[in-house]
């Protein structure tokens, strides 16, 4: 049977460049979803939560149309879920960008704005964090074919902070480390784009659809 | 280890066609922005920058079905810039595939659009396109202006100031481009990008004068630019962006190989 992935459609921005990425590596036998019903997106066999602009309005958008309980839902049932840059955020406890914003809290942890970082010369670091950066991974199948240390496309200004250990699956480093992903269970969440990664991130999102947590 | 800088390929499209065609050995199509684009990727290139120069308004509609194809097959960061004026435009063309969006003479108009642009996309999209032009006299201390209309038009407005004003207002990143340089193959203005770049804290990409590989090190380490943009070296084959990318790590830059 023909198995669902669907990609969560919040209203707040671009999901063409991910749908497209995930229509290339999925092959037959899966079909691609864009959707904002929450019944709709409840129902999936896997799930997709990219995320863009402020985590206010993200947290807000899915509280008021009800997709946060579908991504519990999906979640809940032990089927896979994928966040992606703001929707990695928020599946945190708490984000501290626009004054404080209360998250999903499916990983704990909370989100930090890069500070005032250095470099190893003492020059601030520019903030948004933008561009290729090297991921340390941690064993994972979401990471098979993919050689530890690859670039991922990073563009952001805050970041995942006091994750415990046994939940990052990798490390990236920009003035301060930070989780550059996060696993739990039948959860995967990356700060990076996979879509804009180039072959190392479509092959992370060829990994996420043959994935059996 | 760490963050690389970037090496992005910039392209002038009028009405969905590359100008100024990409000889590419063996392309099919040195106008198709599509194929280009996918040839970049294979390259290696870090980002593609299309410049829409389609002066008619129909024109855009082509523009937009062009950013679609392309995020349909490239899986690298796109930025479109030329002519956006609207929030409505920001929205057409990131809703079509863009990932970050070129505000240049809009927001020498009305610098509180991307301010708007900002709020409402999230400063990760917002590029500010800075032309800039040396006004100073010999002997003067170095001081630059924005220019409009391709360097035609002075503003009165100081570069740097202008340029921190920018990012105040939410810009996420700064697309500098010499007036002076762009064309000449004499190189980045490296004092003009130096300038910039310890001004904002936000990311910056050289643009104008790259003639030769050392020039795009320059821009880098001297320059302290966080990516480079060149156009002509790669069209024409002058060079591959594989050959910039190690030449630039030879000298000791971080770059994704």
């Amino acid at each position: 049977m023909s198995e669902t992935v669907a990609v969560l459609d919040y209203g707040m921005g671009n999901l063409h460049s991910v749908s497209k990425a995930l229509e290339r590596v999925a092959g037959g036998g899966k079909r691609i979803l864009v959707s904002s019903d929450p019944e709709e997106l409840g129902d999936a066999d896997r799930l997709v939560f990219p995320g863009v602009g402020a985590i206010r309005d993200c947290m807000a958008v899915l509280r008021e149309t009800g997709l946060d309980e579908a991504i519990s839902r999906v979640a809940d049932a032990g089927r896979p879920v994928l966040g992606v840059c703001v929707g990695m955020q928020a599946m945190l406890d708490h984000s501290e960008e626009n004054e404080g914003v209360e998250c999903l809290g499916m990983f704990p942890g909370r989100v930090a704005r890069f500070g005032e970082a250095r470099d190893a010369t003492g020059s601030r670091l520019k903030v948004p964090h933008m561009g290729w950066n090297q991921v340390a991974q941690n064993a994972h199948p979401l990471w098979e074919n993919i050689p530890d240390q690859s670039r991922f496309y990073f563009v952001h200004s805050y970041h995942a902070d006091e994750v415990p250990e046994n939940w990052v699956a990798g490390f990236c480093e920009y003035g301060v480390r930070f989780p550059a992903a996060l696993a739990k269970d039948n959860l995967f969440a990356v700060q990076f784009h996979p879509e804009k990664s180039a072959p190392c991130g479509l092959t992370l999102l060829e990994n996420f659809l043959h994935w059996k947590p | 280890m760490g963050l690389a800088k970037r090496i992005i390929p910039c392209l002038d499209v009028d009405q969905g066609r590359v100008v100024k065609g990409v000889q590419f050995v063996d392309i099919r199509d040195a106008g198709d922005p599509v194929e280009i684009a996918r040839r970049y990727n294979d390259a290696g290139a870090d980002e593609v920058t299309f410049l829409d120069i389609t002066a008619s308004h129909e024109g855009r509609d082509t523009m937009l079905h062009t950013v679609e194809e392309m995020a349909s097959q490239v899986f690298i960061p796109l930025t479109v810039g030329g002519g956006v004026r609207t929030l409505e435009d920001i929205r057409n063309l990131l809703n079509a595939g863009a990932d970050k969006v070129a505000i240049n003479s809009a927001a020498v108009k009305d610098p509180e659009f991307v301010r708007q642009a900002a709020e409402r996309f999230g400063s990760q999209c917002i590029v500010v396109a800075i032309d800039a032009k040396k006004v100073s006299e010999e002997g003067e201390g170095n001081r630059w202006e924005i220019f409009t209309h391709g360097g035609r038009k002075p503003t009165g407005l100081d570069a740097v100031e202008w340029a921190k004003r920018m990012t105040e207002n939410g810009a996420g990143e700064i697309l500098l481009t010499s007036m002076d340089r762009d064309g000449t193959k004499d190189g980045f203005d490296i004092a003009l990008t130096r300038a910039i770049s310890s001004a904002v804290l936000v990311p910056v990409i050289a643009s104008g004068g790259v003639g030769t590989l050392q020039h795009l090190v320059d821009g880098v380490m001297q320059g302290q630019a966080d990516a480079v943009l060149a156009a002509s070296i790669f069209h024409f084959g002058e060079h591959s962006i594989a050959e910039a990318k190690e030449y630039m790590a030879a000298a000791g830059i971080e770059m994704r190989l």
